[in-house]
Order: structure tokens, then C-alpha cells, then sequence
């Protein structure tokens, strides 16, 4: 069910100004890609503009195209709400909705498109899920308290769960540990190497140890200066980025020596 | 030639760091208050000044007096503090003293008048001895407030969502915001002057129904309804909005399911608050709704009276009393109209509390 995707020369404008500028890449399918850079860089626009969350903020729109198993993704034709059903996002803070409780969260994306269901299926989905989030036995007894009474590190695992509840293709992360204790962070990547089997994971991160863990391929984003688009620098395996990048900006980046 | 004497940077010696520091006792500002309260009583004694006088004169003496003991004995930090504490209070007094006195008039006049005939019979009789009520200004008021709040209601959440969820700034949109300011603004008789002309041209020049004053009425709460509901969308943060998206779901399923509920506590409010405002309006309704003695369920057809235009003619046309000197029937029954009112706003209020404690977004422990 997991799928690649293949980026070709993509502009990203937040209206007449240009943020991320010719960024081209292969998201390889069932793996985890990660993308470091320093903020402000565009990592994040870019992640949004895989499900076209981009387009939600007024004037925000690409130039160029993103492949997600030869369909292109900006094609007239294609409806965004078709496309954030099968590439799922979990932001960077959690962000469970406030007026459901833990069990509707999690159905939360079946619930709120309508689809029907009968009971027990609707519970084999909501244990399934939290267990692939690593929150089942933490929260089982209390399913039907609200989600916004978990702690900060349960809430995001809440939202992961919510996410893979309608079984994306793709699951795009946005730093969902910059908010986190060392312990849920750690949590956290111990499901994404879980969820590596099954979904193909694309995660930003400012945190380099992290991707270095995680992801098995890894892409650095600059700015040439301030006030400049920013750009895909390097694009490798992880283990080569970390180890024996192929540009010296890169390098400079990974070992703190920025600049 | 100056010889420089080798200085050793030696600190002063510091001297102890006290925390502490001069403090009226606790019972100070008890104290000045009653002292106060004395001291404004010589001249209502002596030179007859009333109870308002007294009162004013007090709080004069409390707010000169506090903060200069407080500037002997604490510093001038101290005296501020005493002093804006005295003048909030004093401030929240001036607003709760006329409401206070307002509400206890219209409890202590209205009261009496109160009882199961007042409550359930109408000002319709065929003979003079026959008791009478606000049975038909009771059902009127609920009516014509209810068919308001059904046109008014959908109109201007949905409006609001507009301006939030699709307008986002543009020109419509400024003009919409900018159009509904005006509308708050709108006299009341000159909505129920619109509404008095709409349906004579509709329906001919003897034309008096309940729906009409509905009508000038959701004129005046289209646009609170608006506005209420406007800042509270605005609250909704976007990341609900866009963890929604992600999920798939569309625009208007996730207005429906995920805004609108999250902000429900606060519409509510906006709608109570808006309903509470055309309730006690006469003047629309005199004009449209007319004025009967009749219990009129059917607000497509026939005049309506309300409480409000009850509590106005009824002052107008009091009537002669029983006895030379007494009250006049007129000015009770009034009274008691008001009275009335006063507790169906309260209790839509209490309603409308419930319903947003309800569906307020749950913090869980």
C-alpha cells in the first residue's frame, strides 16, 4: 500500500514570494526520509506541498510537478481532499480535536467523512491504531475521556494514531518531537521504525541525532542568503550524509561548523 | 608627577538585603472604611444631606485617607496601589448599584401583581368585573422572540462562517463586515418601520401580524448574532482546521464537525446575549404587530401584543383605581409585565449557560 514519491523541479510560492525553489527528489516507498536545515528554510513548506496542505494558506501555491505513483498530484483534475486521504500529516504541535473524546479522535477521520460503520469494526480500528501508536495500553481504560487531558507526548502519539486510523499511503511528520521530552521522543521514533514496514514516512526534523536514527534517506534544505528561496542542497542516504557528504555546505551543517 | 596608589577593588561592604518592609496591618483599609463612613455622616447629620451624599462623601474621605496613611507608612508605590484598588472598587460599585436598585424595584413593585390569573388569563373581558392578565403579551413575547431567533439565527452563523472560513478578507467580505457595523447601529424603530412598509406593500395597508415584528426584530439580531459569532470562529485555532484536513475531509464537513462545535459554547452565548437584546423592544412591534387583548397563537395572521408594548400602554392607559389614591390597575399590571420579562431573559440565560457548559471543549483529569 505504500508508495514513492517523485518530485520534479517544484517552485513554491506564498504569493508573489518565492520560498522554496527547484526542488527535485525520489521518496522512495516503505522507508523513512528526513529533511534537516536551518529554520525558515522551506523543509516545512515543502512537506506541505506533498498533500497540498500548502494551498490551504490564502495566495500559497507551486510551480512543477509531484508524482505520487505516476498520478501527478497538481493535475487539474485531482481533488486535495482525495489526496490528504491517502498522504497523512501529523503536525509539529499536537493537535487532537478538543471536543471529542480519545475514541473519537481516533476515528476522527473515518467519523468525520461520513463512513459508516458498525461497532465492532469501529473498535478493532481504534485499538489497532493505538497500539500501532504505542498509546493502547496507556490510555484503553479511559477511552472515553477527552484527548485533550493526555499529556503532550500522548496527545502527538494521539494524532499519529489518528493519522494512520484511515490507512494513508504516505505519512508526512513535520518535527513531531520538537515538542516532546526525551522519553516520548523516544517513543515516537521507536514507531516510526515500526510504521517503516507499512507507510512510507517523510519527517522534518531540526534535530540531526534524530534523523541520523531514524531515516534511511536524508535531504538538507538552505537559504543561499537571507531573503532567498530556500533549496535542496544534498539529497543521499543517511548513512553517506552523516558520514561523508558530497557538499561542503552540507558537511559544515551536520557537524555544527554553519556558515 | 602622580603616583598611582594601588586601589584593591574593594566592594562596599553591602549592606544587609532586607525583604521586609513597612506594611499597613490587614485591617487598615476596614479600618478607613468605617472610619470614612463616620466621618461622612457629620454633614448628613448636621446640615441634612440624604443617603447618596453620605455614600459619595465616604468614598471620597476612604480614597483620600487610605492612600495617604499608606504613603506615610508603606512609600509611594504602596499609596498607587491602595489608591487604583479604592477607584476599581469604586467603579464596580457605580455599575452594580443601579442594577441592584433597578432589579428590587421591579422584584418589590412587581411581585404582588404575580399570580396564576395574572399568568394565564388574558386582558380580554366582556365585563368590567372579569380579572385579567398577560397571558396573550406572555405567549406574544415567546412567539414573535422565537421566529426572530429562527430567522436570525441560521442568517447570521452562517453569514459569519462566510466572512471566517470562505471571505478571509476580501472585498465582499470587507463590505460585509462593514455593512453589518452599520446594521448595529440601526435605531429600532426604523427596523420595525422596514417591516411595517414590507408587508403593507406585500399585503395591503390594514396588514398587522406577529411575523412582522419577527422580522424588524431579526433585523436588529442579525448583526450581534454576526459579530458573536465571528470572534469565536476566530478563536478556533487553524491547526484544528488542518489536522482536519489532513485527515481528508472537506471544507464544509470540517466547518460542520470540527469549527462549529468547537466554538458552540460561545455562539450560544452570542445567540442568548442577541435575544436578550430584542426581547424588551417596543417600539418595532407597536407598529407592526399592533397592539390586541386577545390570545393570538397563529403569528402568520392577527395582531400580537407583547410585553414590552403590554408594559407601554398599560403605563400609557392606566386606568382609574379601585380606591381614590390607590394604584392604579394599569401601572400593576405593568409592574408586574416587567417583572416578568426580567425572569425569562434570566432563565434563557441560565438555558444558554447550561448548553455552553455542555458542549465546551473538555479538558479531561
Amino acid at each position: 500500500m505504500a508508495k514513492s514519491i517523485t518530485v520534479d523541479d517544484l517552485d513554491i510560492y506564498y504569493g508573489d514570494f518565492l520560498a522554496v525553489q527547484g526542488v527535485s527528489m525520489t521518496v522512495k516507498a516503505r522507508s523513512v526520509t528526513a529533511f534537516i536545515g536551518p529554520s525558515g528554510c522551506g523543509k516545512s513548506t515543502f512537506l506541505r506541498s506533498l498533500n497540498r496542505m500548502h494551498e490551504v494558506i490564502p495566495g500559497a501555491r507551486v510551480e512543477g510537478k509531484v508524482m505520487v505513483d505516476g498520478q501527478s498530484l497538481y493535475d487539474s483534475a485531482v481533488d486535495p481532499v482525495a489526496v490528504r486521504r491517502q498522504i497523512g500529516m501529523v503536525f509539529q504541535r499536537p493537535n487532537p480535536f478538543p471536543t471529542m473524546s480519545i475514541y473519537d479522535n481516533v476515528l476522527a477521520g473515518n467519523r468525520l467523512n461520513s463512513k459508516k460503520m458498525k461497532k465492532a469494526e469501529a473498535d478493532d480500528i481504534v485499538e489497532r491504531s493505538l497500539k500501532g501508536a504505542n498509546l493502547w495500553n496507556e490510555v484503553k481504560d479511559r477511552l472515553g475521556k477527552p484527548g485533550m487531558g493526555l499529556s503532550g507526548g500522548q496527545q502527538q502519539r494521539l494524532c499519529i494514531a489518528r493519522a494512520i486510523a484511515v490507512e494513508p499511503q504516505v505519512l508526512l511528520m513535520d518535527e513531531p518531537c520538537s515538542a516532546l521530552d526525551p522519553i516520548s521522543t523516544s517513543a515516537i521514533e521507536d514507531l516510526i521504525h515500526e510504521l517503516k514496514s507499512e507507510y512510507t514516512i517523510v519527517i522534518v526534523t531540526h534535530n540531526m541525532q534524530q534523523a541520523a536514527r531514524v531515516s534511511d534517506e536524508t535531504g538538507f534544505f538552505n537559504l543561499k542568503a537571507a531573503g532567498q528561496p530556500g533549496h535542496l542542497v544534498e539529497f543521499n542516504s543517511t548513512q553517506k550524509m552523516f558520514a561523508n557528504p558530497d557538499n561542503e555546505a552540507t558537511e559544515a551543517y551536520i557537524s555544527g561548523r554553519f556558515g | 608627577m602622580s603616583t598611582v596608589t594601588p586601589t584593591t577593588p574593594v566592594r562596599p561592604r553591602s549592606e544587609a538585603v532586607s525583604f521586609t518592609a513597612a506594611k499597613l496591618p490587614r485591617f487598615a483599609p476596614a479600618l478607613v472604611a468605617v472610619v470614612a463612613i463616620a466621618a461622612a455622616a457629620l454633614p448628613v447629620l448636621f446640615m441634612g444631606a440624604g443617603a447618596i451624599t453620605w455614600a459619595v462623601l465616604a468614598g471620597i474621605v476612604y480614597l483620600v485617607a487610605l492612600p495617604l496613611w499608606a504613603r506615610a507608612v508603606e512609600g509611594s508605590r504602596g499609596a498607587t496601589d491602595r489608591l487604583v484598588t479604592g477607584l476599581v472598587w469604586a467603579a464596580c460599585a457605580v455599575a452594580i448599584v443601579p442594577l441592584v436598585s433597578l432589579l428590587w424595584t421591579v422584584v418589590d413593585r412587581g411581585l404582588p401583581a404575580i399570580n396564576t390569573t395574572f399568568l394565564t388569563f388574558s386582558m380580554y373581558r366582556t365585563d368590567l368585573d372579569q380579572e385579567v392578565g398577560i397571558y396573550h403579551a406572555l405567549i406574544g413575547t415567546l412567539l414573535i422572540t422565537l421566529f426572530a431567533a429562527l430567522i436570525s439565527v441560521p442568517i447570521g452563523i452562517m453569514a459569519a462562517i462566510y466572512l471566517i472560513e470562505y471571505g478571509k478578507g476580501n472585498r465582499l467580505a470587507r463590505w460585509i463586515t462593514f455593512l453589518v457595523d452599520v446594521m448595529t447601529g440601526i435605531p429600532s424603530i426604523v427596523a420595525g418601520l422596514f417591516a411595517f412598509a414590507l408587508f403593507i406593500l406585500l399585503f395591503g395597508p390594514s396588514t398587522r401580524m406577529g411575523f412582522g415584528g419577527s422580522v424588524a426584530l431579526s433585523l436588529l439580531m442579525i448583526p450581534i448574532v454576526v459579530r458573536s459569532t465571528e470572534e469565536m470562529l476566530r478563536l478556533v485555532p487553524d491547526e484544528l482546521r488542518e489536522a482536519s484536513y489532513a485527515l481528508g475531509v472537506p471544507k464544509w464537513r470540517t466547518i460542520v464537525k470540527v469549527v462549529l462545535p468547537t466554538a458552540l459554547g460561545g455562539i450560544v452565548t452570542g445567540v442568548t446575549l442577541s435575544i436578550a437584546r430584542v426581547v424588551g423592544e417596543t417600539a418595532p412591534l407597536l407598529l407592526i404587530a399592533g397592539l390586541t387583548t386577545r390570545t393570538n397563537f397563529n403569528v402568520f395572521a392577527e395582531r400580537m401584543t407583547t410585553l414590552p408594548v403590554l408594559i407601554f400602554t398599560q403605563n400609557a392607559n392606566p386606568g382609574i383605581a379601585e380606591t381614590p389614591g390607590g394604584i392604579r390597575p394599569g401601572i400593576e399590571i405593568a409592574w408586574g409585565g416587567a417583572l416578568v420579562l426580567i425572569v425569562i431573559v434570566m432563565l434563557l440565560n441560565i438555558v444558554a449557560r447550561t448548553i455552553g457548559a455542555i458542549f465546551a471543549p473538555k479538558t479531561g483529569h
